[in-house]
C-alpha cells in the first residue's frame, strides 16, 4: 500500500532574530522524509516569513510511512557562510495513515532547536494518499489503531479481546558512536532523537503486523519504552493488548477490521509451532514452559476433557451444583447446547489475595547471557506469612467444581496464547471474573553490547523469562490471566533491573473470543448451525460462551454481584498457594474473599467501595557497596528481595493506619544507583465493602524491661489508635463494628431501607448491613453464625518492636503527613467514593532533584531524607493547587532516578480535579446511582453489538429506561439491583429470527444480562462527531491568531466531557542540551524551560491534528544529567498520549444531529484544507 | 528516636535541593506573588512577605513549601516576561497555556507603575542617563530599583513603539500593548510628556500628581495635536500643531489692544458680579489674569516655553488666585466667563482659535487648582 505524502509549508512566526546587523532573519525551510528533501524560497528580512510553499510530494512505501518521521528544518540563509539552523519539526504521520484518526495535519508548530529549545513557530500542512493494495506479504501495517489509554477506549466497542502484543528493537546509540567525538552536540542529539524516532516507528509497524496476524485492528494500553543502555546501545521496547475495536458511531461497518486480512491469518502463525497440547495440565506447581497450543480440533477436545484432572481442580462438590459443568465442555455434541442450555451455574467463583514475586539474580559472565541463568524465586508466601497477613483459611464449600468449568473456559481462550497478559487496567463490565493478587517478577541483568542490532535476541530472552515467571505466579494463584500489566527497567552503568508485575485474574472468555460478543447477530446465527457441525474450535468457544452465559441468566443462581464478584478468591481455599485468611464476601456473602487485597489495575467502577480512597506510598532506600560488573549485580539482586518485603511491610501497615483494606493501581517502583537503590510503592488504598474489617495496629514490644519502656509502647499504641481513628473518619470509612455492637441499630436500618439498588446508594454502604439485607433476601439464615465467627476471629495486626528499625518504621508511618482539607490524592484514573466531577483540570509534572551531601549516611538517615523529599514533593504540590480546592489530585504517578552518585530525582506528573463538595454531601446517593449507571451504559455500548432492536420491532413490549422492575418481572429471573440494568430492552423482535425456542431464551438471556441499549440512541450521541471535528478545525487551523487550548490529563476520560474522536497516538522524545546552564538559570531554569517546552510541543501536535485534548499522558522518561562545572547540562524526556476530539456535554446537546458521513472518509478525500 | 524540628529539617532538605520545577499545563500564576515579583523583591523577601500574610497557618505549609512555590512562580515570570514586552505574542505563544482573562490580568499588572515613580519621571527624556539615575529615584519613591528599571523600560519600550506610528496615540497604545482603556491614557500621558519634555520637576509643580498631568495632557492630545483636527493626517498624536501654536500669537490683540481689553473685562465683571465670592479680587486683577493667559499662548511657539507651560501656568495663574484665597468653584466660573465673553468681542476674530486654546486652559487650570 504505497501511498503520497504532500507537505506545504505555509508560513512562520515569532522567528529569532539570526542576522545581528539588521536584527532580521532569512529564512527558508527543507523538507525531509526518507532520503527525498524539498526546500522553499528564502523568505528575505523577516521575522514573520510567509513561504505559501507549493505542495512537496514524496512517493513512498507505505512501510516508510510507518517508520519515517517528516522532518522539516528551518534554516536562516546566508551568502557567504554555511546556513545556520534555526530549529526543526518532526511530525510523526501515523495518525493520517488510518481512516479512523485524523486526515489533515495542519497547525502551528514550534521550531525545536536541541540546544535553544522552541525558537519561533512554523505553519505546515501534511496530507496522506493511500493506494489500496491487498498484498499479503507487507511488511507495513497501516490502518492499526493504537491507543495509550489501558481501558477500551470511549466511543469503541471490543469486539474481541485478543492479548497481548510484544516487540522490541536496538540499535546503537548515536551518543555512543565514535563520530560523536568529532560532532557538535546538536547534530548528536539530533541524530539520536531521529533513531529513536525511527526505533518507534519500526516498533509500532512491526506490533501492528502482530496485530493483524491475530486478527485484531487495535493496540490498547500500547506501552513504549526506552532504555538507554548507554555503550551497549539503545532499546526501544513495547507491549499493548491487541484488540479488534468496533466504533460505536459507526454500527455498520463490519466486525472485521477493515484494513486486515480476515481471520484466516489469526489461525496461522502464532499458534502452529507447538507440537505438545498436554502442557496445559502442568498446575501451579510445575511452573512452565512455552505454552501454546496447536489448534487442531481433536487435540483441544481431549484437553478439554482431560482438564479436569489438572491439578488446578479439585474434586467437584456436585451437590450444590445440580449438573456438572463437564456437559459444557464437549463441544462435539451439538444437540446438547440446545437440550440443555439453562442448567450450569453462574460463573461464580471465588478470590483472593496474594502476590508473587521472584528475582532473578546477575546472569554471571558475558559468554552465554541467556543459558547462564539460575533463578533464585522468592516468594511472597513468605512475605504474606511474615507480615502476618492471615492465618490460614475457613473452608468453603462451592465453588470447586464451577472453577474447574471457568478455568477450564479462560483456559481454552487464554492458553494458546504465550501470555495471556493484558495492559489494560480498566474493563469492560464483566470482563474480570476474579481477581488474584499482584504478581511480580525482577531480574538483574549485565549489559553486554548489543553486537547485532537486527537480532535483538538477548533481551527478547530476558523478558521472555520475566513473562514465563509472571506467568507461572499467576496460575499459582489460580489464574489463567494477568491484567494490568506493565514492564520497566532501571539502568545505571552495566547493570540493569528487569521488572515485570501485573494483577493474576480470571476473565471472562466471551470477550477473548472471535464471535463472541455478537451473539446475538444475525451474522452470529447464520453461522452458528455450520460451527456445531464441525466443531471447529471457534465452535468450541462459542458453545462455552453460550450455555455460561444462558445457564447464567436462566440458571438458577444469580451471578456475582458485579460490585463484588471480583474479589472472590480464584484459587481453591483447600489448596491455597499461600496461607490467608478468608471470610465470606461481606457483601454477597456467598464467596470466600481474603482480608487484604492488592492489585496493580484501577478499581472497577462497579466496585462497592466504602468512603473514600487516598494515596499510600511506601519509601526506601538502602545503601549498596559501589562495585563493578557481576560483584555489583549479585549485591543488588541480594538486596532486592529485602527492599521488596519492606515495601510491603509498609504498605500494609500505612494501609491498616487508614482502616483500609485493598489497594489498587499499585506500582513498585526500584531504582539502581551506583551506591544505593531506591524503592517507591505507590497505590491508591480503599475500604471494599466485600472485604472484611481490617484490624487494628498493634504493637508488641520485646519482653518487657522497664517500665518507661512499657510507656513509650503504650503511648504509640495510642497514637496509632488515635491516628486509625482519624483516618477513619477523613475517608469517611465508618467501621461496621459499630454496628454490630448495637444489633438493633442494624436491624432498624436493615428495615428501613427497603431495596438493593438503595443500598447501593447509601452513602456510607455498611458492610454488615449489607449482608443482613441479603440474607433476608436469599434467606439463607444458617450462614450468619460463620459471618460472625469468622469476624470475630479477625485479629489485630500485630507490629512487633524488636529493633531501632522497627521504632523507625512506626514513627515514619505516624509521621505521614495528612492532606489538606478539601484535598484527596489517588494514583487511580479516579477516586473511589467522588463522583461529582466538576471540569476543573490541571495537568502537571513536578521534578525534583536533592543532593545527598551527608556522605556518611546511615540507611535510615536516607530514608528519612527520601521520606521527606516525597512528603514535602506531596505537600508543596497541595499548596500549588489550593485554589481548586476542593480537589482530587489523580493518577499521581512518582518516578524515582538515582541519576548520580549522590543525587536523587523524584519526578511527579498527575492531575488535578476538582469537584462539587456540596453536592457530594448532599447527592452522594444519587451520583453513586448516576455514575453506577452511566458506568453501565457506556460499558455496553462499548461491548454490545450494535443491534437494530427497535427498529424492526413489532407489537413489542419497550420498557422504559428506568424500569429496572418491569425486566425483572418480565424476565421472570435474575434479580439485579434496578440501578445496574437501567437499560431498554426490547427482544420481541427476535422471535423472528430464531427458528427455535430455545435460541430465544438464550438471547433473551443474552438480552438481559447485558443490558443492551437501543441503537438509536448510541447513533444520536455519536453523530455530532463529522460536526465537532469539522468545527473544531475550522477554528484551530485557520484563525492562526489564537492558540486553541488544549487539554492534557494522565486519565482516559475528561470530567464533564465526551471524547468523540480518537486521532491518534502521540509518542515523542526531545532531548535538550545546554552549555550555558547558568545563563538559563541553573538547572531548575534549564529544566523547568524544557518541560514547558515539551507540553508546548505535544498541544501544538494535538491542535494540528484537529484535537483539543491529550489523554492518557504519561511521561514515561525524564532523564537529567547536569554538570555545573562545565556549566552543561542535558535532559531527554518521553512522553505519550492519545490525541482527542472531546466535545463538553452541555454543547453535545446543543449539536445538531447529522447524518453519519462516510467513515471511511480518508485523507484523499480531505477537501476542508485551508489555504 | 530524637527527632529534629520540622523546620531545621525544612531547613536541610532546601539546602540540598538541587532542583526543583513545577509546570502546569495551565501555567498557574498566583497574583499575589506576581505583585511581589512585579514590584521587585526578591525570593527570600518575597516569602518573608508571604509568611507575614498568614498563608503558611492558613494552608498549614511550611516554610520551604513556600520557598519552593515562590522560587517557582519567579522563575515561570522571568520566562514570561519576554512575552511580556510584546504582548501580542502571549496571545498567539504556545509555550504557556494562559486563559485570555489571565493574560490580561499578567499584562495589566505588568505595565501598570507606580505614581510616584512615574510623578518622578514624567516630562524626563527616556534616555540611558535617566536610567542610570534610576537609583536616586527608587531611594526617592521608596520603589525597588527592580520595579524601577521595569517600568521605566515599559516607558520606554511604549514610546519606541507608538512614536513613528500613525493614528490616534492612545488607540495606538492599546492595540499594540493590549492594555485597558484607562492604562492605555496612562502611557499616551507619558508618552506625550516624555516626546515634549515638559518641565515637571520644579519645586513649584511638586503639588501636582501624576494624574493631573495625565488629565492635562488628555486635553492637549485632544486638542492641541494635529491629530486633534484630522486623525487621518500624516503627523502623528504625539507632536503639538505647529500652525496651532503659531496661530496663538494673534491671541495677542486681546491684551495689546486697550479697548478690547476692558470691553472683555466688564464684560466678565458684569456676568460675574454676585456670583463669585473673590468678586472685587478678580476685578482689581482682571488685566493681569488675562495678560497672563494671553501671553501664555503667544509664547507657545518656542519649543523652551512649551516646555515651561505648566510651570507658567502655576506661576502666573493659578498662585496669584491662589493668594487671593479663590475657591475652585470661583476659578471655574472666572474662566468659563473669561471664555465666552470673548466671544461678544466684535472686533476679536480669532474665536476658533480662542476656543482651541481657551478650552484646555480652562479644563488644566481647573485639575491643576488644588485649594
Amino acid at each position: 500500500m504505497p501511498g503520497k505524502l504532500k507537505v506545504r509549508i505555509v508560513a512562520g512566526r515569532h522567528l529569532p532574530v539570526m542576522d545581528r546587523a539588521s536584527d532580521l532573519t532569512d529564512a527558508f525551510v527543507e523538507v525531509k522524509f526518507g532520503n527525498t528533501t524539498f526546500k522553499t524560497d528564502v523568505y528575505p528580512k523577516s521575522l514573520n516569513p510567509q513561504w505559501n510553499s507549493e505542495w512537496f510530494k514524496f512517493e513512498v512505501d507505505d512501510e516508510d510511512l510507518q517508520d519515517e518521521p517528516l522532518q522539516i528544518t528551518v534554516l536562516d540563509h546566508d551568502t557567504y557562510s554555511a546556513n545556520d539552523a534555526i530549529g526543526k519539526v518532526y511530525i510523526d504521520i501515523d495518525p493520517l495513515l488510518s481512516s479512523e484518526a485524523a486526515t489533515v495535519i495542519s497547525g502551528w508548530f514550534p521550531i525545536y532547536d536541541t540546544i535553544h529549545g522552541i525558537r519561533g513557530e512554523i505553519n505546515v500542512l501534511v496530507k496522506v494518499d493511500l493506494f489500496n493494495d491487498l498484498n499479503r506479504f507487507r511488511q507495513s501495517s497501516c490502518g492499526v489503531k493504537f491507543f495509550c489509554t489501558t481501558s477500551i477506549p470511549r466511543c469503541y466497542r471490543a469486539v474481541i479481546v485478543h492479548g497481548f502484543v510484544e516487540e522490541l528493537v536496538v540499535n546503537e546509540d548515536p551518543e555512543y558512536q565514535w563520530i560523536d567525538r568529532i560532532r557538535t552536540p546538536r547534530a548528536s542529539n539530533e541524530a539520536r532523537q531521529r533513531l529513536i524516532s525511527l526505533m518507534s516507528g519500526e516498533l509500532q509497524r512491526k506490533i501492528g503486523l502482530k496485530v493483524l496476524e491475530m486478527g485484531g485492528n487495535a493496540v490498547v494500553g500500547y506501552l513504549q519504552c526506552f532504555d538507554l543502555e548507554g555503550e551497549s546501545g539503545l532499546v526501544v521496547r513495547a507491549i499493548g493488548t491487541a484488540c479488534t475495536l468496533d466504533k460505536l458511531s459507526n454500527p455498520s461497518a463490519a466486525l472485521l477490521p477493515a484494513c486486515n486480512s480476515p481471520s484466516k491469518d489469526m489461525k496461522e502463525a502464532p499458534f502452529s509451532e507447538d507440537p505438545n497440547p498436554n502442557t496445559h495440565s502442568s498446575g501451579p506447581s510445575t511452573p512452565l514452559k512455552n505454552q501454546t497450543y496447536s489448534f487442531s480440533p481433536s487435540k483441544s477436545y481431549s484437553r478439554q476433557s482431560s482438564s479436569s484432572d489438572t491439578d488446578l481442580s479439585l474434586t467437584p462438590k456436585t451437590a450444590f451444583f445440580p449438573l456438572g459443568p463437564r456437559i459444557f465442555l464437549c463441544p462435539s455434541s451439538p444437540t446438547l447446547s440446545s437440550d440443555s442450555p439453562p442448567h450450569t451455574n453462574t460463573i461464580q467463583l471465588p478470590l483472593g489475595s496474594g502476590t508473587a514475586h521472584s528475582y532473578t539474580p546477575p546472569q554471571s559472565g558475558h559468554a552465554n547471557p541467556v543459558s547462564l541463568r539460575k533463578t533464585v524465586s522468592f516468594s511472597e508466601e513468605l512475605l504474606l506469612a511474615a507480615s502476618g497477613m492471615g492465618s490460614g483459611g475457613s473452608v468453603g464449600k462451592e465453588g470447586g467444581p464451577l472453577k474447574t468449568l471457568l478455568r477450564q473456559q479462560t483456559q481454552s481462550a487464554l492458553e494458546h496464547r504465550e501470555f495471556p497478559f493484558f495492559t489494560l487496567t480498566c474493563f469492560p463490565m464483566g470482563f474480570l471474573v476474579h481477581v488474584g493478587g499482584v504478581v511480580s517478577a525482577r531480574s538483574v541483568k549485565l549489559l553486554d553490547r548489543i553486537h547485532n542490532p537486527d537480532e535483538p535476541e538477548t533481551r527478547d530472552a530476558w523478558w521472555e523469562e520475566i513473562r514465563q515467571e509472571i506467568k507461572s505466579h499467576a496460575k499459582a494463584l489460580g489464574c489463567h490471566a494477568v491484567v494490568g500489566y506493565s514492564e520497566t527497567t532501571s539502568i545505571c552503568e552495566e547493570v540493569c533491573i528487569l521488572s515485570a508485575s501485573g494483577t493474576a485474574a480470571v476473565l471472562n472468555p466471551k470477550f477473548l473470543q472471535d464471535g463472541c460478543l455478537d451473539s446475538c447477530s444475525e451474522h452470529r446465527l447464520s453461522r452458528q448451525p455450520t460451527f456445531f457441525s464441525t466443531g471447529s474450535e471457534k465452535g468450541e468457544f462459542d458453545i462455552f460462551l453460550q450455555s455460561k452465559d444462558s445457564s447464567s441468566m436462566l440458571g438458577l443462581e444469580e451471578p456475582s454481584p458485579p460490585s463484588c464478584g471480583f474479589c472472590h478468591i480464584p484459587y481453591d481455599e483447600l489448596n491455597m498457594p499461600f496461607p490467608a485468611h478468608l471470610t465470606y464476601c461481606f457483601n454477597c456473602r456467598r464467596q470466600k474473599v481474603p482480608d487484604v487485597l492488592f492489585t496493580t489495575m484501577d478499581l472497577p467502577l462497579e466496585a462497592a467501595v466504602t468512603g473514600k480512597g487516598c494515596l499510600i506510598q511506601a519509601r526506601l532506600c538502602r545503601l549498596k557497596k559501589k562495585a563493578q560488573g557481576e560483584a555489583n549485580a549479585t549485591a543488588i539482586s541480594n538486596l532486592l528481595p529485602f527492599m521488596e518485603y519492606e515495601l510491603h511491610t509498609q504498605l500494609m501497615n500505612k494501609l491498616k493506619l487508614r482502616g483500609m483494606n485493598a489497594l489498587f493501581g499499585l506500582r513498585i517502583q526500584i531504582s539502581v544507583g551506583e551506591n544505593m537503590l531506591v524503592g517507591l510503592a505507590s497505590a491508591t488504598g480503599v475500604y471494599l465493602t466485600a472485604l472484611p474489617t481490617p484490624g487494628g495496629i498493634q504493637i508488641a514490644g520485646k519482653t518487657p524491661s522497664d517500665i518507661s519502656y512499657e510507656q513509650h509502647i503504650s503511648n504509640m499504641q495510642k497514637k496509632i489508635n488515635e491516628t486509625i481513628a482519624k483516618n477513619k473518619e477523613l475517608y469517611e470509612i465508618i467501621p461496621p463494628k459499630l454496628f454490630t455492637m448495637d444489633p438493633e441499630v442494624s436491624a432498624f436500618k436493615g428495615t428501613n431501607t427497603e431495596s438493593i439498588d438503595e443500598m447501593i446508594g447509601s452513602p456510607i454502604p455498611e458492610p454488615r448491613q449489607r449482608s443482613r439485607l441479603f440474607r433476608s433476601h436469599s434467606e439463607s439464615s444458617d450462614e450468619v453464625s460463620e459471618l460472625d465467627l469468622s469476624h470475630g476471629k479477625k485479629d489485630a495486626f500485630v507490629l512487633e518492636i524488636d529493633d531501632a528499625d522497627a521504632v523507625e518504621d512506626i514513627h515514619s508511618l505516624l509521621t505521614d503527613a495528612p492532606l489538606p482539607t478539601g484535598f484527596y490524592s489517588c494514583n487511580t484514573e479516579i477516586m473511589p467514593g467522588i463522583y461529582n466531577w466538576t471540569s476543573g483540570v490541571q495537568m502537571f509534572t513536578s521534578v525534583r532533584v536533592f543532593r545527598l551531601n551527608n556522605t556518611n549516611l546511615t540507611n535510615q538517615g536516607l530514608n528519612k531524607i527520601f521520606n521527606d523529599l516525597c512528603e514535602n514533593l506531596l505537600k508543596s504540590l497541595y499548596f500549588k493547587l489550593r485554589s481548586m480546592i476542593p480537589c482530587c489530585l489523580c493518577h499521581v504517578n512518582f518516578a524515582v532516578a538515582v541519576p548520580e552518585d549522590e543525587l536523587i530525582q523524584v519526578a511527579v506528573t498527575a492531575v488535578a480535579m476538582t469537584f462539587d463538595k456540596d453536592q457530594a454531601q448532599e447527592n452522594l446517593k444519587l451520583y453513586v446511582d448516576k455514575t453506577l449507571m452511566k458506568v453501565i451504559t457506556e460499558n455496553e455500548e462499548q461491548l454490545q453489538f450494535p443491534l437494530e432492536l427497535c427498529s424492526d420491532s413489532q407489537s413489542g413490549n419497550p420498557f422504559s429506561p428506568i424500569k429496572g422492575t418491569g425486566l425483572q418481572e418480565n424476565a421472570g429471573m435474575h434479580i439485579v439491583p434496578s440501578a445496574q440494568r437501567a437499560t431498554s430492552v426490547d427482544y420481541s423482535s427476535f422471535a423472528d429470527r430464531c427458528s427455535t425456542w430455545i435460541e430465544l431464551i438464550k438471547l433473551k438471556a443474552q438480552t438481559i444480562r447485558r443490558g443492551s441499549i437501543k441503537t438509536t440512541s448510541s447513533l444520536e450521541k455519536a453523530s455530532p462527531v463529522s460536526e465537532g471535528h469539522s468545527r473544531l478545525r475550522s477554528t484551530t487551523s485557520n484563525t492562526g491568531c489564537t492558540v486553541a487550548v488544549v487539554k492534557m490529563t494522565p486519565l482516559s476520560f475528561i470530567p464533564g466531557a465526551k471524547i468523540i474522536k480518537y486521532l491518534g497516538i502521540i509518542n515523542m522524545f526531545f532531548i535538550r542540551e545546554t552549555t550555558s546552564l547558568r545563563e538559563e538559570g541553573g538547572v531548575s531554569g534549564f529544566l523547568h524551560a524544557f518541560i514547558a517546552e515539551v507540553f508546548a510541543m505535544v498541544r501544538a501536535h494535538v491542535a494540528a491534528l484537529g484535537g483539543n485534548a491529550v489523554v492518557s499522558y504519561i511521561m514515561k522518561e525524564c532523564v537529567f544529567m547536569e554538570n555545573p562545572n562545565k556549566n552543561q547540562a542535558q535532559c531527554l524526556i518521553n512522553v505519550s498520549g492519545d490525541a482527542v476530539i472531546f466535545v463538553r456535554e452541555c454543547d453535545l446537546e446543543a449539536l445538531p444531529v447529522q447524518p453519519q458521513t462516510s467513515a471511511a472518509q480518508t485523507s484523499s478525500s480531505g477537501g476542508e484544507v485551508p489555504a | 528516636m530524637a527527632y529534629s524540628a520540622p523546620d531545621s529539617a525544612d531547613k536541610a532538605l532546601r539546602m540540598a535541593m538541587e532542583l526543583d520545577v513545577f509546570v502546569g499545563n495551565t501555567t498557574i500564576m498566583d497574583e499575589e506573588v506576581y505583585q511581589l515579583w512585579l514590584d521587585g523583591y526578591t525570593v527570600t523577601d518575597a516569602v518573608s512577605m508571604r509568611v507575614r500574610s498568614g498563608i503558611l497557618e492558613q494552608w498549614g505549609a511550611c516554610q520551604a513549601v513556600l520557598e519552593s512555590d515562590t522560587t517557582d512562580h519567579y522563575r515561570t515570570f522571568q520566562m514570561a516576561e519576554r512575552l511580556l514586552h510584546c504582548p501580542s505574542k502571549l496571545a498567539n505563544q504556545l509555550l504557556f497555556q494562559i486563559p485570555p482573562q489571565r493574560q490580561a490580568m499578567l499584562i495589566e499588572r505588568y505595565y501598570a507603575f507606580d505614581p510616584a515613580f512615574v510623578r518622578e519621571l514624567l516630562g524626563k527624556k527616556l534616555s540611558k542617563g535617566t536610567k542610570k539615575d534610576l537609583d536616586d529615584v527608587s531611594t526617592k519613591t521608596g520603589v525597588t530599583l527592580k520595579s524601577c528599571r521595569r517600568q521605566f523600560d515599559n516607558f520606554k519600550r511604549v514610546f519606541k513603539v507608538v512614536e513613528e506610528m500613525k493614528g490616534p496615540l492612545v488607540e495606538n497604545i492599546k492595540q499594540h500593548f493590549l492594555l485597558s482603556d484607562r492604562l492605555a491614557r496612562d502611557y499616551g500621558a507619558i508618552v506625550f510628556f516624555a516626546n515634549i519634555r515638559f518641565e515637571t520637576g520644579k519645586k513649584k509643580l511638586q503639588y501636582l500628581n501624576f494624574e493631573d498631568f495625565a488629565f492635562c495632557a488628555g486635553q492637549l492630545i485632544q486638542n492641541w495635536t494635529v491629530g486633534a483636527v484630522d486623525s487621518m493626517v500624516e503627523d502623528m498624536d504625539v507632536d503639538l500643531d505647529k500652525e496651532f501654536l503659531q496661530d496663538l500669537k494673534e491671541l495677542k490683540i486681546l491684551i495689546t489692544d486697550k479697548d478690547m481689553l476692558d470691553q472683555h473685562k466688564s464684560l466678565v465683571c458684569t456676568a460675574l458680579r454676585g456670583k463669585i465670592q473673590v468678586f472685587a479680587e478678580m476685578e482689581a486683577n482682571f488685566k493681569n489674569l488675562s495678560r497672563a493667559l494671553v501671553n501664555i499662548a503667544a509664547k507657545l511657539m518656542h519649543t523652551k516655553d512649551v516646555r515651561d507651560f505648566f510651570i507658567d501656568l502655576v506661576e502666573k495663574f493659578i498662585e496669584p488666585c491662589r493668594s487671593d484665597r479663590w475657591v475652585l468653584c470661583d476659578v471655574k466660573a472666572f474662566l468659563t466667563q473669561y471664555m465666552n465673553s470673548a466671544r461678544a468681542l466684535d472686533a476679536f476674530k480669532q474665536q476658533a482659535i480662542w476656543e482651541r486654546y481657551m478650552t484646555v486652559i480652562r479644563s488644566c487650570i481647573l485639575k491643576m487648582y488644588h485649594e
